[in-house]
């Protein structure tokens, strides 16, 4: 066990723990922060999307100690109120169907719209590519995308 | 009959076709040894690039030294899953970077996600692709700093040490090694330069 510091939406958090553990699980287990799923636990399917220092990162496979110091946001800490665009675009749109992959799917909707305030089709493709839904959301994730850019761009 | 006026110039003749016949003779059989040496250096060096070839050919080179748009995986090359992008930098596309699944060590799990420091492809605008060229457009490809990101010979040494290179070596479970330790890669490697980084046709 050793001590690991670093930030989770925003607040300071020290946790004594394997350095080798899988964020999530420090996320889930230590945190109690259940909104990020476990889906693969290889990074092959998306569900535990979190953004590290604003980067979609798959928490089942980055271990603890590879974000010490860093900045870690989670589903939780999109916003405490659904204010954000992304959240707002997809109950406009009503994306989930079972809503399992979901939390994973904003938080890389979220991070493209970082870095890409008005994706094309193209763009939202490649991003999301790394993201499974098994009830096959894909054309109203797709849809909310862009939803969610008028959105932040019209409240600005 | 020779005159007396005429027997100096022929004296000076014949002397300056002696010293240039000498000065010949001396210089053919270097020129035919350098010759040789010249013929040796580029079978040497035509072996030495056959070895490194052998490597640069293997699954884990070919697999980023690619011209598609983005990465190869598993030692039939086939597409990354889910249709991963090189991106500009060829550390992936703004949102689904290449470090969102590889860490900088391997994953232990069975095709687990592969890991190193500074894991990325080449970049978009000299992709340092390889695949599926002859032996010989492949050994020009190396040396062309306008297709290997602008390296010199020399500097593609120091890019053979790098983790993401080595890792070639360490690939985690499932996954095939070189042909070549990395010691013998490095030195034909060197070998291959020293002798002239010949190119096949």
């Amino acid at each position: 066990m050793e001590t690991t510091r670093f930030k989770v939406n925003g607040k300071s958090v020290e946790l004594q723990i394997d350095p080798q553990t899988p964020l999530l699980w420090a996320l889930r287990e230590q945190l109690g922060l259940t909104g990020t799923k476990f889906g693969c636990g290889m990074a092959l399917c998306g569900a535990c999307t979190v953004h590290v220092d604003g980067n979609a990162v798959r928490s089942c496979v980055t271990p603890v100690k590879a974000i010490a110091g860093k900045q870690v946001k989670t589903i939780e800490g999109l916003s405490t109120d659904r204010s954000h665009p992304v959240q707002r675009a997809w109950l406009q749109v009503q994306v989930p169907q079972c809503g399992y992959c979901q939390p994973g799917q904003m938080m890389s909707a979220a991070a493209l719209l970082g870095v890409n305030a008005n994706p094309s089709d193209a763009d939202i493709d490649d991003a999301m590519a790394g993201n499974l839904c098994r009830c096959g959301t894909y054309a109203r994730i797709r849809k909310a995308i862009h939803v969610a850019a008028e959105l932040a761009r019209s409240a600005k | 009959m020779i005159s007396r006026h005429q027997a100096p110039f022929l004296l000076c003749s014949c002397a300056a076709t002696l010293l240039l016949l000498v000065g010949i003779s001396k210089f053919l059989p270097r020129a035919s040894a350098r010759g040789q040496a010249n013929a040796g250096n580029t079978e040497k060096s035509l072996l030495a690039f056959r070895a490194v070839a052998s490597v640069l050919n293997s699954p884990r080179c070919l697999n980023c030294h690619t011209p598609s748009d983005g990465p190869l995986q598993g030692d039939d090359n086939h597409p990354h899953a889910m249709n991963v992008k090189r991106g500009t930098d060829g550390k992936g596309s703004p949102a689904l970077r290449c470090f969102a699944c590889h860490q900088t060590e391997n994953g232990k799990a069975l095709h687990a996600p592969p890991g190193a420091a500074d894991w990325q492809l080449p970049p978009q605008k000299t992709p340092m692709a390889w695949k599926g060229l002859s032996m010989g457009e492949l050994c020009r490809t190396v040396k062309d700093p306008t297709k290997n990101g602008n390296r010199t010979l020399q500097d593609l040494i120091p890019h053979m040490d790098t983790p993401l290179v080595r890792w070639a070596w360490s690939p985690g479970p499932g996954r095939t090694v070189p042909p070549l330790s990395h010691d013998e890669f490095v030195s034909r490697l060197k070998e291959w330069i020293d002798t002239g980084a010949a190119c096949p046709e």
